[in-house]
């Protein structure tokens, strides 16, 4: 762990989302950072789910990453995406099935030899603050077995963090807030909460 | 297989979470909370660190039960993206945006509000040009939303929604209508204080939060399961807002005051960034 000098001030505690969000978070094209068209369109998608398995309907997710060649993004424009520029975050509710879709790209690794991942943040009602995750990409395994992250967890948790690559080249990420295979949750250093 | 273990979470908490089981009096919920709470006190007595967030196991908000990691957050170093954020500039929020009073044809009811503040880093970094998201009910304490039955008259003047990036130095000002308290299912006669939901970013994505800003004074505080979640007083105190004469403007609108501080930037920061921000 780097030197984390203590801070100034104290941060300010999170909420829950809450239930009723529906008319201030969600946008039209959210989900999609890319066109479905973009020649390199990628789906990531899964289910967000409870401590006893059932599927969460009232749960909120956003993305931020690298673009295909591990540049991280610095442009506006995520609220009225013209279709073009990649700005690297994306927002998506959950329908009623806890199911969500987003449309992106591979991100590539940000330093050479890094495993390329996209971060994710789950809110939900119910969820009292929000939590932070990894979404890996699955085919460098090299990188993978160099990851800080990863080699500190166990077999059966680090497989959580990891996407499974299906036949027609989307990403599959399940999202479990609780259980058996709970997903590994983070937290940084100078979060407030050492 | 997994080295951690997990206790089931067994039939009778299950049941709680039926929405029609709601028939545990605010005395029991009150009681739970009173019970951490104690907990939490002594442990602070006998030398532990205050804490400074909700918890996310607290079982008095009973939606929670279910839906909070029994695992502990893993610590990580943030990595190349987790440092930076997105951005947001003029395309993706018009200033206008900032006046939850005027998006309709007339003038909404309620008791008109100023909320003004500055969006501050845990090094008290001023957080420049980036998107608050604010959500809120209207005076009568309903949300336009399909899944609030609450039977309390919409205004068709509100919807509730408003955005705004903030200033050069972290500065953000919305003019909106004061939100009432509403009822909830959590427990029988539950009621949240009022309140208006703040969604923030920073510099770094590692900084992106979600919130609820309450009035001073409000009777309800006490008695609220996700108000109590944050079991260290000086901590709760600071989701609440100060009424400030200063933002109040003559025959117009009562204003009030609130600061939002971030967690700690991971990122190196260069002299010049530091300026610019």
């Amino acid at each position: 762990m780097p030197q984390t000098p203590a801070m100034k001030l104290v941060p300010t505690p999170g909420q829950t989302i809450g239930p009723f969000y529906g008319y201030a978070l969600p946008y039209e094209g959210g989900e999609r950072l890319v066109e479905r068209t973009h020649p390199g369109a990628v789906r990531l998608h899964g289910t967000v789910y409870d401590g006893n398995g059932e599927p969460i309907p009232d749960a909120l997710l956003e993305i931020w990453q690298a673009d295909e060649n591990g540049t991280v993004p610095s442009t506006a424009g995520s609220l009225h995406r013209d279709g073009y520029t990649f700005t690297g975050w994306g927002r998506q509710t959950v329908d009623n099935v806890g199911y969500f879709n987003f449309t992106t790209v591979n991100p590539g690794p940000t330093e050479e030899g890094a495993a390329p991942f996209i971060q994710m943040v789950v809110f939900a009602r119910g969820l009292l603050n929000r939590l932070f995750t990894r979404v890996y990409l699955p085919e460098d395994t090299e990188a993978l077995n160099n990851d800080r992250l990863l080699s500190s967890l166990s077999e059966h948790r680090r497989s959580s963090l990891i996407a499974t690559r299906e036949e027609d080249g989307s990403l599959r990420f399940d999202v479990r807030l609780q259980g058996r295979d709970e997903t590994v949750f983070l937290a940084f250093p100078r979060n407030g909460e050492e | 297989m997994s080295q951690e273990s997990f206790e089931p979470v067994g039939e009778e908490t299950f049941a709680r979470l039926d929405p029609a089981a709601t028939a545990e009096s605010q005395e029991r919920i009150s009681g739970e909370i009173a019970s951490i709470h104690g907990v939490y006190q002594e442990s602070v007595s006998d030398g532990a660190g205050a804490e400074t967030q909700p918890r996310v196991d607290f079982a008095p908000y009973r939606s929670s039960l279910l839906r909070h990691p029994t695992k502990n957050l893993h610590h990580a170093d943030p990595e190349t993206i987790e440092l930076y954020s997105p951005a947001f500039g003029q395309r993706d929020v018009h200033p206008l945006e900032a006046d939850l009073t005027i998006q309709h044809n007339g003038e909404p009811i309620g008791e008109r509000i100023v909320v003004a503040g500055r969006v501050l880093d845990g090094d008290g970094r001023p957080v420049a040009g980036q998107l608050i998201e604010v959500w809120q009910a209207n005076a009568a304490g309903r949300y336009i939303h399909k899944r609030d039955q609450h039977p309390a008259p919409i205004d068709p003047n509100f919807t509730g929604v408003g955005r705004a990036l903030t200033g050069p130095n972290g500065e953000y000002r919305f003019t909106t209508i004061k939100p009432a308290p509403y009822p909830w299912k959590n427990h029988r006669n539950a009621w949240r204080p009022a309140h208006i939901h703040f969604s923030l970013f920073g510099t770094d994505f590692t900084q992106r939060m979600i919130t609820q800003m309450y009035f001073p004074g409000d009777p309800l505080f006490s008695l609220d399961p996700i108000y109590q979640s944050i079991t260290d007083q000086r901590a709760r105190d600071r989701l609440v807002a100060s009424y400030d004469h200063a933002v109040t403007s003559h025959e117009w609108a009562t204003g009030y005051s609130w600061d939002i501080v971030l967690t700690g930037s991971n990122r190196t920061w260069m002299e010049n960034e530091e300026e610019e921000h």
